[in-house]
């Protein structure tokens, strides 16, 4: 019937997404089978370096949902980072710490909400500055790059360092020793973070009336919705989110900088791109993000593990397929209108 | 009464906002100097000054701003003219500098080559393709907005990303020195006068006379204001979105290649880092409306240089290049919030709620 | 209050700056009719609308709704759908991205225990109300799956389970094919015999024939009347709203006319259609030949013009200008051919609002000459003098900008950024609308004058007797399509007979 076929559109391209994925993904494992690629660590280790990708996605994903965009994720988790690595170096504990981010987080969040949502300013601009101010403030902290180690807090320390073993899909390794697959407890905290965005934005009034919003503002007004409000909660996830994400990212490098996750945004927006979310709004959902996460850590993967490739191909090939897939979007809607 | 109708005039003014804000740094710089037991307007002494190579400079903070504002100004131009068109920004001139400056380096040294004295094309043919190759980003740009729809930010995002990596990828990854006087002149001194100066003073002309001896400025703000009606009256609105990021891609070039001579490399990297931001916060503090239609260069040019006397302000004032963004997130966060509907319209109703108030009583 | 009486406004007056468009207006509405609200551009409808529905706020007069004592005066859509007015426009404002259960539902989802939205509930909820309503469709399916219809239907199911009296369709068939129609109009009637009071807005004849019980007539802000459907025949509805007594027809007079039948043709269309707004049509102009274009508001006339001029391309047919074949993709083509437009929506199409007086009057001719040959700043002010002068517009300068214009003089602004491209053939959309009395009779007279000088001119205009006075032929139109032509025995009273179709067909 027509009327399936028609309702498999953005489903289609969430498959396109996967599909892209697991092409992605053997084609790896075909040319570097013997540098190790076909080890369940492999994937493994994608999901442990992108374990604050996926929770930024997350929450850009909600606000793309709404028809916004949110460019300051990048810049907020330089300065998380170097909140949480300045906090401890001076004896604060982890804990406060990392609810003191969280508090940012929200701060931060509450903020651009109400310049997006009440002032109506656009998001971009308003994000920029975002962008531009916690750059700047994390140099105003501190210039230098500022590490974490054992001795600054040691249950920091012990978070980034716990293993959490697989029971299966081990390897031995040239030495002859079982290597036992492992992920990290960001991997954890990211992916009870996909669950829960992923069912906030089924199953709550909040996550339809994202989509709702996004769909037709107007119309969401008209029935009732309180669309300031609701853009202002969708920058709040966003930054709360980013918040969590830059946690994780900090227990994977440890340290805080003023370069650090340069650009981060540009990925975190792909990614959401790539899984099917459209950037005008109402139309995505945070799997497809999910798996635009993994095909940008693959490309990066499969670069590394190649070790002769220059370091600006995954940027590249990320760019290609954004273009790729924003052109896809752009011919469905103009032959959308067309049969209108 | 006719005090408050000089100074609504003066408030109507379309320069207002970017003079004021320029005579604001100045302001702020002058008041420095005294704190600092300084001469008041040492801001202003303009010297000349012996070189340790070849002759005499033109030395002074104004000069320094005028030098090192030129790449934003140059950018300024093109981005005025895509907000006023498009209603939208072009993000990527930034990393398309990068690209420019990394392409025009790798064709003077040759590909592979981290470091060299002597080019290895004729210096005008590095020159060319690097701005050619601006041009052609700007066009891709252009036809991802004019003919395919897509929103400018979103569309401009791919070259914001992808530039500055395939700029890295023809250097090899490495940062290519070209150390040869007749590349070093762009971003050096020409006489006593620095040669970004007279670069983007040439830019601002070319542009400044299309303008007056064409219909492009029209058709640019009659596109941006209503493009429907543009359309009945026989402008082709796409073609002509379409030329305003041709010329934006074209003046990032230029820019691009100011930026590396200033340095005699191409550091892909950095050059250009953060310039798409000064650019457009040039053209909102040049008094231009981010949402397209009616614009004014001389504001936008005005303004970057606004921008470069702040950040050189900030240095003399002891803030660090990586800190300066805060106090530019302020500003554009208070430019933008002032002009806010919203907000207008509640300080209207304010206003007139304190007019009734104040007639009952 | 009478028993079956659901809305009653009396004496709504409602002003904008410089126009009064309500002018003591009084509405009924009983339960289980369906009321036809009818009037041309500018008639006061959709101010009517909305005053009962909130967005504007009346000056005068009362509204009383059955069941509230007192009279009612909403603020806001949610305050009209409190007391129990629901509306439902052409532009569907539903979310297409969501399901139709969760359209119906947004805003007061059942919740489950667990706080939260209470799927499985809505969705047989959803099931029930759109049986109930002989809908048939799967509710769990995006409503951008569905056509244009159905999404009116749900929008309608929705105000309908909000628990409406007064269900306000403000033109809903504009996008419908006929089948589409029809299958609302059984909804409508289902929801009429419900109880419900539905006051319907269109500008199909056909259709308030086909549905509605009774009529009401706008006209310049003024009520004209409200008729049962039986007393009412279209060429008395068609007077009604046009303003013209069929009495009365005697003394118009004819300002033009010399005999232009053996010019050269000038446009001459075969088959000219655009897909959704005009069926393919034909027409003939000669040189120096006006020809008028009869229609209701919606009937097609706009876009017969449109399809011509290029704004919306043909996508059937050939067009030859001058005796040679024409292809045109977009309005310059049409201008490089000889060719302008005033379009009808002045503001939307017809005025750069930031830019001069000057600027707006050379627009056209500098687009024409090209980016590179700019006009001379001295050749465009004396261009622009010499319009000025010459249509009369009043203005402070010609620097002025043309947002500052009073609607008529920006109207003359147009104009003369046509007549400066001195073209062979024009096409004037309603030229004269909201524009005062004098000006008109300007317009006119220009008109004549410029077909004297062997232009030729399309001629668009709701006013039947100013296309009287000045035109040579008239094209009519009725619900998108070219239904004849009326070449002799210009009449008031044929021309609206031949509007209103069914009684006595020309052709």
């Amino acid at each position: 019937m027509k009327k399936v076929s028609k309702m498999n559109g953005h489903t289609i391209l969430l498959l396109i997404t996967i599909g892209l994925f697991i092409v992605l993904f053997a084609g790896g494992c075909i040319a570097y089978g013997n540098k190790g690629f076909t080890h369940l660590q492999t994937f493994l280790n994608i999901l442990i370096t992108n374990s604050g990708l996926i929770c930024v996605t997350c929450g850009l994903t909600v606000v793309m949902l709404t028809a916004g965009i949110d460019i300051s994720v990048g810049a907020l988790i330089a300065m998380d980072c170097m909140i949480l690595a300045t906090g401890m170096r001076a004896g604060m504990n982890a804990i406060v710490m990392v609810l003191i981010v969280l508090a940012i987080g929200i701060a931060f969040g509450l903020f651009q909400g109400f310049l997006v949502g009440y002032l109506e300013i656009q998001p971009f601009i308003v994000t920029m500055a975002g962008m531009f101010f916690c750059r700047g403030m994390t140099a105003v902290i501190c210039t230098e790059q500022v590490s974490i180690t054992e001795q600054t807090s040691r249950l920091f320390y012990a978070w980034a360092n716990a293993k959490i073993n697989i029971p299966f899909g081990g390897y031995v390794n040239s030495k002859g020793k079982y290597q036992i697959p492992y992920i990290r407890p960001s991997v954890v905290i990211a992916l009870l973070l996909l669950a829960v965005t992923f069912f906030m934005l089924r199953r709550t009034k909040l996550g339809r009336s994202f989509y709702a919003i996004g769909g037709n503002a107007v119309s969401a007004a008209m029935m009732g919705l309180n669309v300031k409000k609701i853009k202002l909660k969708a920058y709040m996830l966003s930054s709360i989110f980013c918040s969590i994400g830059a946690i994780c990212y900090c227990l994977n490098t440890m340290a805080g900088s003023v370069s650090q996750a340069l650009g981060l945004e540009m990925d975190a927006i792909s990614s959401a791109v790539i899984g099917g979310t459209l950037l005008t709004g109402g139309v995505g959902n945070v799997i497809g993000s999910f798996f635009g996460v993994l095909i940008n850590g693959t490309i990066s993967s499969i670069v590394k593990t190649n070790g002769k490739l220059a370091s600006s191909w995954p940027n590249i090939l990320t760019a290609a397929l954004l273009f790729l897939f924003i052109v896809i979007q752009s011919v469905f809607a103009m032959l959308r209108s067309r049969k209108k | 009464m006719n005090k408050k109708s000089t100074w609504a005039k003066i408030k109507g003014w379309s320069l207002f906002l970017p003079v004021m804000s320029i005579i604001l740094v100045m302001a702020v710089n002058i008041i420095h100097d005294i704190a600092v037991g300084a001469n008041p307007f040492s801001f202003f002494m303009i010297t000349l000054r012996q070189t340790t190579g070849n002759g005499t400079i033109l030395y002074g903070r104004i000069i320094d701003i005028l030098n090192r504002g030129s790449e934003v100004a140059i950018l300024a131009i093109g981005m005025t003219l895509v907000v006023s068109s498009s209603s939208g920004t072009d993000i990527s001139v930034g990393s398309v500098m990068s690209l420019c400056a990394s392409f025009c380096c790798m064709l003077l040294a040759g590909y592979g080559v981290s470091s060299t004295t002597t080019l290895a094309v004729p210096l005008i043919v590095g020159l060319l393709a690097g701005i050619l190759l601006g041009v052609v980003c700007g066009m891709f740009n252009g036809t991802l907005v004019a003919y395919f729809g897509i929103q400018p930010m979103v569309a401009t995002l791919i070259l914001f990303s992808a530039a500055r990596a395939i700029g890295l990828l023809l250097c090899n990854d490495l940062i290519v020195y070209v150390r040869n006087d007749s590349f070093g002149i762009f971003g050096g001194f020409c006489g006593v006068i620095p040669t970004p100066v007279i670069i983007a003073a040439i830019c601002i002309l070319v542009i400044a006379i299309l303008l007056k001896k064409t219909a492009l400025g029209m058709y640019i703000q009659s596109v941006g204001i209503n493009s429907k009606a543009s359309r009945i009256a026989g402008l082709n609105s796409k073609r002509i979105i379409f030329m305003t990021y041709l010329l934006c891609g074209l003046f990032a070039g230029i820019a691009g290649i100011v930026a590396s001579s200033r340095i005699t490399s191409a550091d892909s990297n950095n050059i250009g880092l953060y310039f798409e931001m000064d650019a457009i916060l040039a053209v909102a503090l040049g008094g231009n409306s981010l949402g397209g239609g009616k614009f004014n260069l001389a504001g936008s040019i005005i303004g970057a240089y606004t921008i470069q006397a702040i950040t050189t302000t900030l240095y003399a004032l002891g803030v660090s290049s990586t800190q300066a963004p805060v106090f530019k997130a302020i500003i554009v966060i208070l430019i933008v919030a002032i002009q806010a509907p919203p907000l207008k319209a509640y300080l209207k109703h304010r206003s007139n709620a304190k007019q009734l108030r104040g007639g009952a009583a | 209050m009478e028993d079956n009486v659901v809305l009653t406004a009396r004496g709504i007056s409602m002003t904008f700056p410089g126009v009064k468009a309500l002018s003591n207006v009084d509405f009924t509405l009983r339960k289980g009719e369906i009321h036809a609200l009818m009037g041309e551009n500018g008639a006061g409808k959709s101010t009517l609308i909305k005053c009962l529905t909130g967005i504007n706020d009346f000056e005068a007069g009362e509204i009383h709704i059955e069941g509230i004592s007192g009279p009612v005066k909403n603020h806001s859509t949610k305050d009209a759908q409190e007391v129990g007015i629901s509306t439902v426009y052409q532009e569907v404002n539903l979310c297409p991205n969501l399901s139709v259960a969760e359209n119906l539902f947004i805003g007061r989802e059942p919740m489950t225990k667990f706080h939260t939205v209470d799927r499985r509930a809505y969705n047989k909820r959803s099931q029930k109300i759109m049986d109930e309503l002989g809908i048939s469709v799967d509710v769990t399916q995006n409503l951008e799956n569905y056509s244009l219809a159905i999404q009116q239907m749900v929008a309608i199911a929705r105000a309908v389970d909000m628990e409406c009296k007064v269900l306000i369709l403000d033109e809903p068939t504009s996008s419908l094919d006929d089948e589409e129609v029809e299958k609302l109009f059984v909804l409508m009637r289902n929801l009429r015999d419900k109880g419900v009071g539905i006051i319907f807005v269109t500008h199909f004849l056909e259709q308030v024939y086909a549905v509605c019980d009774r009529i009401t007539v706008l006209r310049d802000g003024q009520l004209v009347g409200e008729y049962p459907i039986a007393d009412l025949p279209r060429v008395k509805l068609v007077a009604a709203m046009m303003g013209k007594n069929l009495d009365d027809l005697a003394e118009i007079q004819k300002e033009s006319t010399e005999d232009v039948s053996k010019n050269d043709m000038e446009i001459s269309a075969r088959g000219l259609s655009h897909a959704g707004t005009i069926k393919p049509f034909d027409l003939d102009i000669r040189k120096g030949e006006v020809v008028g274009v009869a229609g209701l508001l919606g009937s097609g006339r706009s876009e017969l013009a449109r399809a011509i001029y290029g704004a919306d391309k043909a996508s059937t047919g050939t067009l030859k200008v001058a005796g040679k074949d024409a292809k045109i993709s977009q309005p310059i083509d049409a201008m490089n051919l000889g060719m302008g437009m005033l379009p009808d929506d002045r503001k939307a199409e017809g005025i750069i609002a930031d830019l001069s007086v000057r600027e707006n009057i050379i627009l056209a001719l500098q687009a024409k000459r090209g980016m590179f040959k700019q006009l001379p700043r001295a050749k465009q002010e004396e261009i622009a003098d010499r319009y000025i002068d010459l249509v009369q517009i009043k203005t402070a300068s010609k620097e002025t900008l043309i947002k500052q214009l009073s609607g008529g003089n920006q109207q003359k602004v147009i104009l003369a950024r046509w007549l400066a491209t001195d073209p062979d053939f024009l096409i004037l959309d309603e030229p004269t609308r909201g524009i005062d009395v004098g000006t008109k009779s300007e317009i006119q007279k220009l008109i004549v004058k410029l077909a004297g000088e062997g232009k030729s001119i399309l001629f668009i205009s709701s006013e039947i007797s100013e296309m009287l006075r000045t035109c040579n032929r008239m094209a009519i139109m009725r619900d998108g399509e070219k239904v004849g032509e009326l070449d002799h025995e210009l009449t008031q009273e044929n021309v609206m007979k031949a509007i209103a179709g069914g009684e006595q067909g020309h052709e």
